[in-house]
């Protein structure tokens, strides 16, 4: 019994240090998930961000399964995501866009520069569509099915890489 | 040239340490006294040669070399050559290598200075001072290179985050530092006892010092650093729980620990188990404080090295450090023989209940630091453990704490009757009864911790001046000075933690120029807001005026400061320090209708906290020169007879 306790310490350390490499190798992630994942889309109505393009409203988002990408001009990493979404809608797929805190001048520069992707582009000057829809940051993208329910997030860009994924929510949201 | 010189001084040390290990190996067998005496020496070019290639990082900071990636990522040719200096160890590298410089002039200064434990002893304590060196250096070298070149060499630096741009921080990593690494000292001389099987009064009393020493640096380390976020971060509080806070009261706590039981160990070679675990866990709270901060795996302010790499690096270290003692401790410990038993009412008893109490709060700031990491890594929940936990379990653990501390002291060593220790104590008792009548009366309504706290610092204040009632003052030692002292600093602190928190006046208000505020005893106007420059910011500075009374109205100026390299910006509050508090004036954001938000609080009492710390700081001191006076005086009687 006392010989036990002698090893007590050690083994309280052991434990320690699981939790220590545990946290260590867990991935460093600092996002914060949707709580609206297999919920319907808040209902909203955005004015047009951009010329040539429609408003976009909560409406607007049934029949077929979408991409909802939000999105905006001054954000560096949604300007290396645009050529991504262009691929994707080249297959097929309806992307539309939530415009944030953006300026019409700026956006069609951004639009000119780096493509433009999308069928609806809506503005949301004070960021109060992102809000209802629980994200925290731009890029974001949502999977929205035909019924309009929410049914995937993707947090940061959209890289070549994850296009496979992308497509193969879609495909199941069908 | 210099960086170069640097990096080769880097292995030249790393190359030492791993020789002296070496040695210290091949010294413990058998009778070699000439290998012993070359761990000593060893020992001692190693401190220099670490030494020698932190003052070369020292100088490409003052000299602005950017062509050292370090100084260009950390520092500025602008800057003032203070922050010059206090960006050699404000980054990850910089602060990893005075890290392993003060243990290596640690270890050194043990070769040199030690005499008290037998040579073999000595001898696997440097052995282990050398391996621990030995982890680091490699860590340095592999992994962290604070010597790396900048190419191509840009033009100038990247500044230092403004918010260390102050003379309180310049300071304070290396004083927590010096407490952190002298632990290893004590450490090293714990494994150096396991491996020898000699553990004694002897080994305990040439551990104390070191003990002490880093005992003190520590709290100062905690004194000032809390000092600075109370001023600097504009907050206006002085103890937020941080995790990186937390990490630094951890090694305290335990040092704190090891200190009383190290005492018990020396004068009666009792709690030997105990002393050799506590010396293990305060190494291995400094290990782990320095490892949280320095992995980013708690997020905070100070955590500037988010890297997997490095944190697996440190966490092989730890894992090695740590679980070989703890392997060793349960294989040997058994092996070591009981001490001196005690009655549990004597100073020992009591210095026993401290060190379970300190133990309990170190367990209960661990659990609450960590915590959050568990649930996460378990269930992947984000979380965090605040104030309102730590205050709740920490704060009536901290009270019977100073119960105890005020009848340690009073009693006898080994058996002591209950009630004649409390006979010694009743006249602070009574004074501790009065502040209860008192506070019942005119301040029934505040938080109990508060109140508690109030009424007992009273009690404890006086209680710990009782060992100098009845003595010839001038023949006390000056150890006794020193722990009276100590334990006067802490229910200072605690007096000032309990008066501010149970009377602090905050008023949070949108101010017009000219409208005049209410704040405890002060009435406060804003006579004006005014931009102004300094040497590398530029500043709204507001014109406050206070007046207390009809005193004499006196201003203050507040500044919201902007800083353009890095961008960004931080408070400077005016405060302003009276005998009963401090008044604390923050200016905030403007409204955009020509208001402009004002912080301002009545801090009473808030000052004693700092003092208290001073107190408990010098008290160390005073009990560290007493000692080794006294041993002096000692060596010198019994070689001269």
């Amino acid at each position: 019994m006392k010989r036990l306790l002698l090893w007590l310490p050690l083994g309280a350390f052991v434990v320690f240090f699981g939790i220590l490499a545990l946290g260590l190798y867990a991935p460093d992630d600092r996002t914060h998930p949707s709580k609206l994942i297999g919920k319907p889309m808040p209902t909203f109505n955005l004015p047009p961000a951009a010329s040539g393009r429609p408003g976009l409203t909560s409406a607007d988002l049934r029949g077929q399964p979408r991409l909802v990408n939000v999105f905006a001009s001054w954000c560096v990493p949604c300007a290396t995501e645009a050529p991504v979404l262009g691929m994707i809608a080249q297959q097929g797929v309806i992307v539309d866009g939530i415009a944030i805190r953006d300026r019409p001048q700026d956006l069609a520069g951004f639009l000119t520069r780096h493509g433009n992707p999308f069928r609806a582009i809506g503005d949301d000057p004070a960021s109060q569509v992102q809000i209802a829809l629980g994200s925290s940051g731009v890029p974001e993208t949502f999977v929205v099915d035909g019924a309009g329910m929410i049914r995937y997030q993707h947090i940061g860009p959209i890289g070549p890489g994850d296009v496979d994924t992308i497509l193969a929510k879609l495909g199941a949201a069908r | 040239m210099i960086a170069e010189a640097g990096l080769a001084a880097l292995w030249l040390a790393a190359a030492l340490a791993l020789l002296q290990f070496a040695l210290a190996c091949l010294g413990l067998n058998d009778e070699r006294t000439q290998l012993r005496h070359g761990v000593r020496a060893v020992a001692v070019v190693q401190g220099l040669f670490v030494a020698l290639a932190f003052a070369l990082l020292v100088i490409c900071f003052l000299r602005s070399d950017m062509s050292v990636q370090l100084v260009v990522t950390n520092s500025h040719s602008a800057k003032p050559w203070l922050y010059k200096l206090a960006g050699t160890w404000g980054n990850h590298e910089g602060s990893m290598l005075l890290w392993v410089t003060i243990l290596g002039a640690a270890g050194g200064l043990v070769a040199l200075l030690e005499r008290r434990v037998v040579e073999r002893t000595l001898t696997a304590t440097l052995g282990a001072q050398a391996l621990i060196s030995f982890g680091f250096y490699a860590f340095l070298l592999f992994a962290s290179n604070p010597f790396a070149r900048a190419f191509p060499v840009p033009e100038d630096g990247q500044g230092l985050n403004p918010l260390l741009q102050d003379p309180g921080l310049a300071f304070h990593p290396p004083t927590l530092y010096i407490g952190y690494v002298g632990m290893s000292v004590a450490f090293s001389f714990a494994v150096g006892a396991l491996v020898t099987r000699d553990v004694g009064r002897d080994f305990a009393r040439a551990m104390r010092p070191w003990v002490l020493g880093a005992w003190i640096f520590l709290t100062l380390g905690i004194t000032a650093g809390s000092y600075w976020a109370y001023y600097e971060l504009g907050w206006g509080g002085w103890w937020f729980w941080d995790p990186v806070e937390n990490a630094s009261l951890m090694p305290w706590l335990a040092a704190t620990a090891l200190l009383h039981s190290v005492t018990v160990l020396a004068t009666r070679d009792g709690l030997r188990a105990w002393t050799i675990m506590l010396a293990v866990v305060a190494f291995s709270m400094s290990m782990i404080g320095t490892f949280l901060v320095r992995s980013g795996i708690l997020t905070s302010v100070h955590a500037f090295a988010v890297d997997p790499e490095r944190g697996s690096f440190i966490l092989a270290l730890l894992a090695l450090y740590i679980g070989g003692a703890l392997a060793l401790f349960a294989i040997r410990i058994s092996t070591v023989k009981e001490g001196t038993q005690f009655d549990l009412v004597s100073r020992e008893g009591a210095l026993v209940a401290n060190n379970l109490l300190l133990s309990a709060i170190l367990g209960i700031v661990f659990v609450g630091t960590l915590y959050p990491l568990f649930a996460e890594a378990v269930s992947g929940d984000k979380l965090s453990v605040g104030p309102p936990y730590f205050n709740a379990t920490a704060g009536p653990l901290t009270l019977a704490l100073v119960i105890v501390m005020a009848l340690g002291p009073v009693s006898r060593w080994r058996r002591d009757e209950l009630r004649a220790v409390v006979g010694r104590v009743a006249i602070p008792v009574l004074l501790s009864a009065a502040a209860l009548l008192a506070m019942v009366v005119f301040a029934p309504r505040i938080h109990i911790l508060s109140f508690l706290g109030i009424v007992l610092a009273v009690g404890v204040g006086a209680a710990s001046l009782a060992p100098l009632w009845g003595r010839n003052l001038r023949r006390t030692p000056m150890i006794t000075y020193g722990m009276v002292l100590a334990h006067f600093g802490v229910a200072v602190s605690l007096a000032g933690m309990a008066t501010e928190s149970a009377f602090i006046k905050e008023t949070l208000v949108a101010s017009q120029m000219g409208e005049t505020h209410t704040v405890g005893p002060y009435k406060i106007t804003l006579k004006s807001i005014e931009p102004v420059a300094g040497p590398n910011w530029t500043a709204l500075e507001a014109e406050l005026v206070a007046q207390r009374g009809d005193n004499t109205p006196f201003t203050l100026r507040p500044q919201s400061r902007m800083f353009s390299n890095p961008p960004t910006e931080t408070n400077e509050a005016a405060i302003a320090t009276r005998l009963d508090g401090q008044l604390y004036l923050v200016l905030g954001k403007p409204d955009g209708q020509g208001r402009w938000q004002l912080r301002l609080w009545w801090k009473p009492m808030v000052t004693l906290i700092w003092l208290g710390g001073a107190l408990i700081a010098l008290g160390g001191l005073l009990s560290l020169i007493g000692r080794s006076l006294r041993e002096r005086g000692q060596s010198l009687r019994k070689a001269y007879g």
